[in-house]
């Protein structure tokens, strides 16, 4: 049995190794660009069926990042956006045959919290300065700047763990019940598995804008308390 | 076989088997919770099961952490190498 944990390069690019989860993470991410460019060039007033669905998709992505950030969704839309639709995309791309989830290797997982974690900074960063960021680290009072800091890592971690750890299990039990009983034997695990996909890409995105949030939030008081507060 | 990978596998399954307990009685809480809410106000039940499945979904990973331990423990270990 094959370690889940270690990826196998398939063929190697000059003197960097590709592995199979980079080729299929560069096929979702044509597959995505080349369809959102295809979709949005010809956008009309009264918008056809295909525009009308992909408008639903946008229009309930805005929904929740209001709901969740209580902020205007516009700076953040295409950020978790474009998380939540790669994340679910790569998590059921098990379904084609022989294409294993890239978000099932722990690298690309990795490049995904790395990616949160510096949107955080530059989402804070660009709502109150350098020095407005870093004073919501001394947020209830400067005893809690070292926790604080910690927290910033080990959530940014155990998104990782997260994600990685429920798609992974997901192919690594199918892959034993399919060695053991079988055929059609794991397709109730599989249906299993896709819901875990939806659901965990769903929860990836609600946890960046959570702590998108409470980066932004944090520092609305402090930089422009009264301009902000007078509009209703 | 030397002990080390003996604890290793032992130790795996252990992890993986008392991690699991957790986890699955905070599931069964959650659930019982939700149910409860759901009887007292079937009009709520869309937002309390969309929120129920993200709480499961966080409870469960509880369960995950110790399965990558465990994992961890089997193929990637540091003292075996």
């Amino acid at each position: 049995m094959t370690s889940p944990l270690t990826s196998v390069a398939l063929f190697y690019l000059g003197p960097v190794p590709i592995t199979a989860g980079v080729v299929t993470t560069w096929v979702i991410m044509a597959v995505l660009v080349i369809g959102g460019i295809l979709v949005s060039r010809r956008l009309s007033l009264v918008p056809s069926k295909t525009q009308a669905f992909f408008e639903l998709i946008v229009d309930t992505v805005d929904g929740q990042i209001r709901d969740t950030m209580r902020l205007e969704p516009t700076p953040y839309r295409a950020f978790v956006g474009t998380l939540f639709i790669f994340i679910f995309v790569a998590n059921w791309s098990s379904l084609i045959p022989g294409v294993e989830p890239p978000t099932a290797h722990i690298e690309t997982d990795a490049a995904l919290a790395l990616l949160v974690f510096i949107a955080v900074i530059w989402f804070g960063v660009r709502a109150g300065g350098i020095r407005g960021y870093l004073s919501t680290f001394a947020s209830p009072n400067p005893i809690m700047i070292p926790l604080n800091f910690i927290e910033s890592l080990t959530r940014t971690f155990s998104l990782l763990v997260r994600l990685f750890g429920n798609v992974m299990s997901g192919v690594f039990v199918i892959g034993i019940v399919l060695s053991l009983a079988g055929l059609l034997v794991p397709i109730p695990l599989m249906a299993l598995d896709l819901l875990t996909g939806a659901v965990q890409a769903y929860i990836f995105a609600i946890l960046a804008m959570v702590f998108i949030a409470g980066a932004v939030g944090e520092i609305k008081p402090a930089s422009n308390t009264l301009s902000q507060r007078r509009s209703p | 076989m030397n002990w080390l990978a003996f604890a290793s596998i032992i130790s795996a399954a252990i992890a993986v088997s008392f991690g699991a307990i957790g986890p699955a009685l905070g599931e069964g809480r959650a659930v019982a919770a939700a149910m409860d809410a759901i009887a007292r106000q079937p009009e709520a039940a869309n937002v309390i099961s969309r929120t129920l499945f993200v709480g499961l979904a966080m409870i469960e990973t509880m369960a995950i952490y110790c399965l990558v331990i465990a994992l961890l423990l089997l193929f990637a270990n540091p003292l075996l190498k």
